[in-house]
């Protein structure tokens, strides 16, 4: 089974990253881009079958324990 | 004092820490591998030094927050014992949850490599004793990522409970974001957890503690826990 976490910077959270990259969009000529946050997607293969309540459990374990920092980033699961 | 350094893959600063440890305390410090899973006996200090562990990546010292030793770590710190964590030793404590807070990325978007003032908020403690309240010290820093960060709530704790050692500052002691190098909220350099027994901080004082190296005035933290542990003696 394949599963995507993502993860992204909560609201608040100030990210000189996506402002440097907002900047040089602009510097591009690239119009009409309001802002920019940038955040990390990680693909994931699950082993064995098809129990997604156990690889959602094993997803959410993972995210909270290493992919994200939950101090100042949110994540979004999905099975794919 | 007895003190131990961690080593973890990609960390460069080890070496600097011993050499301060040794000259210090006049004791060899101990170099533990961060698959141990236990400190050696007796360890007073454990010390995380500075570097790039884990190549920074995934975010600044998760992956070395998660390793085995960090379990010897935490134990030792919930026995009072004192745990230093200097620049990705700081980050590293962070993403342990040892500190609370994360250290993002420099305001300015710049690696930083330079000396910085840094006003020394309390004397009162284990790790500043050998200062005094209010005093003006230089040391260098080195990241890219040391910009603190923590909820407003976290904030407002640390700075009630004083447990904020360090802030960057001006030379003559000023609080101004001319001085802040990072971004950091509340200039904050260096933090204590709630025991006041595991500090995190981002400059270097390990590297002004000799007059070849141009200033001495890292000295006094060092000096200060070997008194610590003197008087505990």
């Amino acid at each position: 089974m394949k599963a995507r976490v993502t993860v992204t910077l909560k609201t608040g959270i100030l990210d000189p990253q996506g402002k440097a990259i907002e900047g040089a969009l602009r510097s591009l000529g690239i119009a009409g881009v309001a802002s920019v946050r940038q955040g990390k997607v990680f693909d994931i293969e699950i082993e064995g079958a098809s129990d997604r309540a156990r690889a959602e459990a094993l997803l959410k374990e993972a995210a909270d324990r290493l992919l994200a920092n939950t101090v100042i980033e949110n994540y979004r699961i999905e099975l794919i | 004092m007895n003190s131990a350094v961690l080593v973890f893959p990609g960390i460069n600063r080890e070496r600097d820490m011993a050499r301060t440890l040794k000259i210090v305390s006049g004791n060899e410090t101990a170099m533990v591998w961060h698959a141990e899973r236990a400190l050696p006996a007796g360890t007073d200090l454990v010390v995380i030094p500075g570097g790039f562990s884990y190549g920074d990546y995934l975010r600044c010292g998760a992956i070395a927050a998660r390793s085995p030793v960090m379990d010897a770590v935490r134990a030792h710190a919930a026995r009072g014992g004192l745990v230093l964590g200097v620049c990705n030793g700081f980050q590293i404590l962070c993403e342990s949850g040892l500190l609370p807070g994360v250290l993002m990325r420099n305001q300015q978007l710049k690696f930083i490599c330079r000396d910085v003032y840094l006003k020394v908020e309390r004397s009162d403690t284990p790790f500043t004793r050998g200062y005094n309240a209010g005093q003006v010290i230089r040391v260098p820093v080195a990241h890219g990522e040391g910009n603190y960060v923590a909820d407003g709530e976290t904030i407002a704790r640390l700075e009630g409970e004083g447990r904020v050692l360090f802030r960057y500052s001006s030379p003559d002691g000023i609080i101004d974001p001319d001085w802040n190098h990072n971004g950091a909220i509340n200039a904050i350099a260096g933090i204590v957890n709630a025991g006041g027994n595991v500090l995190g901080m981002m400059p270097h004082p390990e590297n002004h503690v000799e007059s070849i190296m141009g200033c001495t005035d890292g000295r006094g933290l060092f000096a200060g826990l070997v008194q610590h542990f003197e008087k505990a003696a």
